[in-house]
């Protein structure tokens, strides 16, 4: 029995891989070892910013001797069979053995392993598990070959047993391993030797690094807590950040500074922000949630107790500070103007090439807001002004230099904007539409909450929907991996927001006035993807509406288009030749024409909304072909309703009876399709109760004539729950009926009336699902 | 070792510090560039195997960081301290460390850091791994190991160090203003701060930078540079007058510099859109790897005389 210890010593290691990282290196050599015959008793991983060290306890000396038996040909096979067998076995024609079966004699090999010592074992795993390592980005360095996350400088790799420990014997690429590490970089540099995981944690903490992260981050909580505690201040709690803290020191020493009084001012986003982002400062803050001092970790001691190095973190965070400062006391002013200036500037500012700058996407968000606001109860005025100003602060000062903040910016620099403005909107009205400018973003991940607000909802529903249909028309669509403009989350933002608000919303409807708000903006190009036959379908549209001879007007039109792509401008300009004597202009063709093309990028991103959705559902845990069997109808732009009816059916699928109805449905539909199929017409015709011969047929005729008000009932109430359950009392006499009942009798009319009964339980669900894409 | 007393002086150690670690201290290069990696003494010389070595202040011009003088610390055109060696020896972060010891940085006061931080040139199609380096909390230099340029993977791989110099100077000398720094020492006949040499020139520039330059004529000498820059390069590689082999990789790197100074200009002035943007970029991004191609046919860069 061994213990292992491994050192991989480096030059720093991003903090954020650090975690990952040890654990990698426990998983890959653990299993390493495992698959070379080896076994351990236990194992534990750990990083710091310069090393990642491993330990593995009880391992065995040596992997067992192995004997495994191998078949080979018949002993009278021909020499060439026998040799390749020997060949492949590894051994000698004097090992073989000849054994008697049922279909003739054949040659048996014994192939023996000899188990090989830890020692070689270790060095080869280890030796791969460097060079495969996974680190998410790795580098070379020098002249090597060797990749590693940053310049590796030693290997320690040692066997300890109770006799003494060993170095592993091991080189990869040119860096031998030894026992020789070191500690801190600054407070005790000097390399040293260890003889065990035991020596060489302590001897660690003599040479100040604490090995294991939770250590250090728990030494840095109780030094904030110290220094707050003491001040009467109390930290903020931030996790992540305590995570990457960790990761940024070997010896942690917590120091509590100062903010200066001029900056108190801020709003306490910035304060925190231009700490925790550019410093990795923990905020600290006063009875009342006022953020009034910092924490800062240093990586060392001093014998100064820190001063020197808190002296330059505080006039390094003053510095930032003072920047922000201004930008807030300039960004107050135009604010306190109204704004105008921003909205101004955001003409200026491209949002995209080819959809325009900001301001008129604003402009488009505003009118969007305005249509949904009815459907979310907001009122559209007050919608449309929160839009407005929703992303006025992308032109602040603040926002350039911290993107970071935009929003949060907004809401102050909104509210600011309607106490110098009041009248921009009724003032119960303020609050609502200075929380969108920050709500209108909102769900930005997965963890994050939907906004509330009315108000909120509108204008983040119209951002998001304005951006999908933006890049729609233009075809930006996201492909495979890549998605620079964020679309899979904006739709499924928008999926959240409906489905947190239960949102009963036409969702087409939408987007087809989104898509009317982008129209204005593009023009035709050659490259257009209108296609000739969906030009010449609206052509005859046009010619009713105006006095061109419908004949001429199509037949000119294929002269003129028949090479490809279409010129649309000569079509146009011919257009207008044509009409003018008439008085009639087709100066707004690009728009119409446009506009009809974006007819088919509507089913196109609804689909879109549908995958997102089943990747949503799915998490929730619905089935996939339950959502497919929801999608069919013309209601599937009512993304709360489909979302009902997933849900409804789901819950049904899992109870008996709902996997009984399922089979009894798949009967009617399969007996129903043959007949339709073979007899050329379509049984839809109403069943009449009277031509029915057995009591089984009737009892269904009697449960489908019972559940139809309450099932119409629940549909009408959208109760879909309700709805299954009152098709799952269908059940019983559909099974009775298919037990009972021949539906291909020999009388004919018997027959269609069986086969029009069968339409009816067919159809019964159709209006919730269609069932037939169950899988199953 | 005694605290430096102006700016002038933290240079002059800098670059006494690298030579006495065997650097070539070489002079700004003379051309209007936006960072000390464009000096073809990285750029170029990052590319092929032959080992080199070099230290040199390179002044550099970032348009858009104009603030007419008033800032205490930005400036449209101000100083960076470039060190490069190929290959990285193993021992370059102790090599930058004593480095900041040689301008009066105690290490056993002050908290260094080496924060993760990739860096990555779009314009010159490179990138590489490495720090940003703390003190205290202040970013004072940047730390890479070039793993690629102008496309071309780096074997071996160059260490840069890359030190952003009023920053670090305003740190050493204690200023909370970069203009009101000495720039020569405090005590000279005639002491200059670094306002005084600096500042009237950056309102100058700002003006001209943010509302004056001519930006069709900028255009038109982007368009220039980048022609020429193709034209140099498609030259046959024997000279017809002296019949010698003579890649001309340096003169065409000259206007792929041009054009990136250009853009950023044309950038200051706001006339470029977002996605227009990515297109400027392309086109330098495009010289650049052009230049880098033949730079690797110069005996230089590692082809066969």
């Amino acid at each position: 029995m061994a213990d292992l210890l491994i050192e991989l010593f480096s030059e720093e290691i991003p903090a954020r891989m650090q975690a990952r990282a040890a654990a990698d290196l426990k998983r890959l050599m653990t299993d390493g070892l495992v698959e070379a015959g080896l076994t351990y008793e236990g194992a534990a991983a750990h990083a710091t910013p310069r090393r990642l060290a491993l330990t593995v306890q009880g391992l065995t000396d040596r992997s067992p001797d192995t004997a495994a038996e191998r078949r080979g040909p018949k002993a009278d096979a021909p020499e060439k069979a026998i040799e390749g067998f020997l060949r492949g076995a590894g051994v000698s024609r004097d090992d073989l053995e000849a054994r008697e079966e049922k279909k003739g004699t054949f040659l048996y090999a014994t192939i023996r392993r000899a188990g090989r010592p830890a020692e070689e074992i270790v060095a080869e795993v280890l030796e791969r598990t460097i060079r495969d390592f996974p680190w998410p980005k790795s580098m070379r360095w020098g002249d090597g070959t060797l990749r590693w996350v940053r310049p590796l400088r030693r290997i320690l790799c040692l066997l300890t047993r109770e006799d003494g420990h060993v170095v592993v014997p091991l080189a990869v690429d040119g860096i031998e391993a030894g026992d020789v590490t070191e500690g801190h970089r600054f407070m005790a540099p000097a390399p040293f030797s260890v003889t065990s995981w035991d020596d060489y944690a302590a001897k660690l903490k003599r040479a100040h690094v604490v090995l294991e992260a939770e250590e250090r981050a728990e030494i840095v909580r109780a030094g904030m807590d110290n220094l707050s505690f003491a001040a009467g201040l109390s930290v903020v709690e931030d996790p992540g950040l305590m995570a990457e803290v960790a990761g940024l020191v070997e010896w942690p020493v917590p120091l509590m500074g100062k903010i200066d009084d001029a900056f108190l001012d801020l709003p306490p986003e910035v304060l925190r922000t231009s700490m925790k982002e550019h410093q990795k400062f923990f905020s600290v803050a006063d009875r009342d949630g006022r953020i009034v001092r910092f924490v800062t970790v240093a990586n060392r001691e001093t014998a100064d107790g820190g001063a020197t190095i808190l002296d330059g973190n505080q006039r390094v965070l003053a510095a930032r500070l003072a920047d922000a400062a201004f930008f807030w006391e300039n960004d107050l002013a135009v604010a306190k103007a109204g704004m105008g200036d921003w909205l101004d500037k955001l003409s200026d500012v491209t949002f995209h090439a080819k959809l325009g700058s900001q301001r008129e996407r604003i402009e488009r968000i505003a009118a969007l807001a305005r249509e949904i606001a009815p459907a979310v109860g907001a009122d559209p005025d007050v919608a449309e002004t929160a839009a407005r100003l929703a992303k006025a602060d992308l032109a602040s000062e603040m926002v350039y230099e911290f993107p970071e903040l935009q929003g949060v910016m907004g809401r102050y620099y909104v509210a600011e904007a309607l106490k110098a403005e009041p009248s921009l909107a009724p003032s119960e009205h303020h609050a609502a539409i200075a929380a969108a400018a920050e709500a209108h973003y909102a769900p930005l991940g997965p963890s994050d909450d939907v906004p509330t607000e009315p108000v909120s909802v509108a204008v983040a529903l119209a951002d998001k929907i304005d951006l999908l249909t933006g890049m729609w028309a233009i075809d930006e669509k996201p492909t495979g991996s890549k998605d620079p403009f964020a679309l899979r989350r904006a739709a499924l933002g928008v999926i959240r927001i409906v489905m947190g608000h239960g949102l009963v919303l036409g969702l087409d409807e939408y987007l087809l006035q989104a898509f009317i708000h982008h129209s204005g903006k593009w023009k035709v190009t050659s490259s257009s993807k209108v296609t000739a036959s969906r030009l010449e379908e609206e052509l005859y549209l046009l010619a009713t509406r105006s006095s061109v001879d419908e004949s001429t007007l199509v037949s000119s039109y294929r002269e003129l288009t028949s090479q490809s792509p279409i010129d649309h401008a000569a079509f146009r300009d011919w257009l207008n030749a044509q009409t003018a004597e008439r008085g009639e202009d087709f100066s707004n063709y690009d728009d119409y024409i446009l506009l009809q093309a974006n007819v088919s990028d509507r089913p196109d991103l609804l689909s879109f909304f549908h995958d997102r959705l089943k990747v949503h559902l799915r998490d929730e845990g619905v089935r996939h072909d339950v959502i497919d069997a929801v999608l069919t109808g013309d209601r599937t732009d009512d993304l709360a309703d489909v979302v009902a009816r997933a849900r409804a059916l789901n819950a049904f699928l899992a109870t008996d009876n709902g996997e009984n109805l399922i089979q009894g449905y798949r009967r009617a539909k399969n007996i129903l399709e043959q007949a339709e199929e073979k007899d050329g017409v379509e049984y839809s015709f109403g069943a009449d109760r009277k031509l029915a011969e057995t009591d089984e047929e009737r009892a269904l005729f009697d449960a489908l004539e019972a559940a139809k008000p309450a099932l119409d009932a629940a549909m009408e109430a959208e109760d879909y729950a309700g709805a299954m359950e009152r098709l799952a009392a269908l059940r019983a006499p559909i099974d009775a009926f298919f037990e009972a009942v021949q539906v291909n009798a020999e009388n004919e009319i018997v027959r269609r009336n069986r086969l029009n009964l069968l339409h009816a339980i067919r159809e019964a669900p159709a209006r919730i699902a269609d069932l037939s894409r169950l899988e199953g | 070792m005694d605290a430096p007393r102006s700016f002038q002086e933290i240079i002059l150690r800098l670059q006494a510090y690298w030579a006495d670690k065997g650097c070539a201290v070489l002079q700004p290069y003379d051309m209007e560039v936006g960072a000390g990696t464009f000096h073809p003494a990285t750029t170029l010389r990052a590319l092929g195997p032959t080992p080199w070595t070099a230290a040199y202040v390179q002044p550099s011009r970032r348009p858009t960081d104009g603030r007419y003088g008033d800032s205490p610390n930005r400036w449209q055109h101000y100083y960076q301290f470039q060190v490069i060696i190929k290959p990285s020896p193993p021992e370059l972060q102790e090599l930058y460390l004593g480095s900041l010891a040689a301008i009066g940085i105690d290490m056993d006061l002050h908290d260094i850091r080496f924060v993760e931080d990739d860096w990555e040139s779009p314009t010159l199609g490179a990138w590489g791994l490495g720090w940003e380096v703390w003190c205290d909390g202040m970013e004072v230099s940047q730390f890479t190991y070039f793993q690629q340029v102008g496309g071309h993977d780096c074997r071996p791989v160059s260490g840069e160090l890359t030190y952003g110099l009023e920053r670090l100077a305003m740190y050493v000398l204690g200023a909370d203003d970069g203009n009101a720094m000495p720039f020569n020492a405090p005590d000279a006949p005639i002491p200059l701060t670094y306002g005084d040499v600096f500042r009237e020139a950056e309102a100058q520039y700002a003006r001209w930078n943010f509302d004056v330059a001519d930006t069709d004529m900028l255009m038109k000498h982007f368009e220039d540079a980048e022609a020429e820059c193709a034209r140099i390069l498609s030259q046959p590689h024997d000279d017809p007058r002296t019949g010698r082999r003579i890649v001309m990789a340096q003169p065409a790197y000259d206007q792929a510099i041009k054009a990136s100074h250009l853009f950023n200009l044309l950038d200051a002035r706001g006339v470029i859109s977002v996605t227009e943007r990515q297109a400027y970029i392309g086109r330098v991004r495009a010289l650049a790897k052009a230049c880098a191609d033949a730079f690797l046919e110069t005996k230089a860069g590692g082809a066969a005389a």
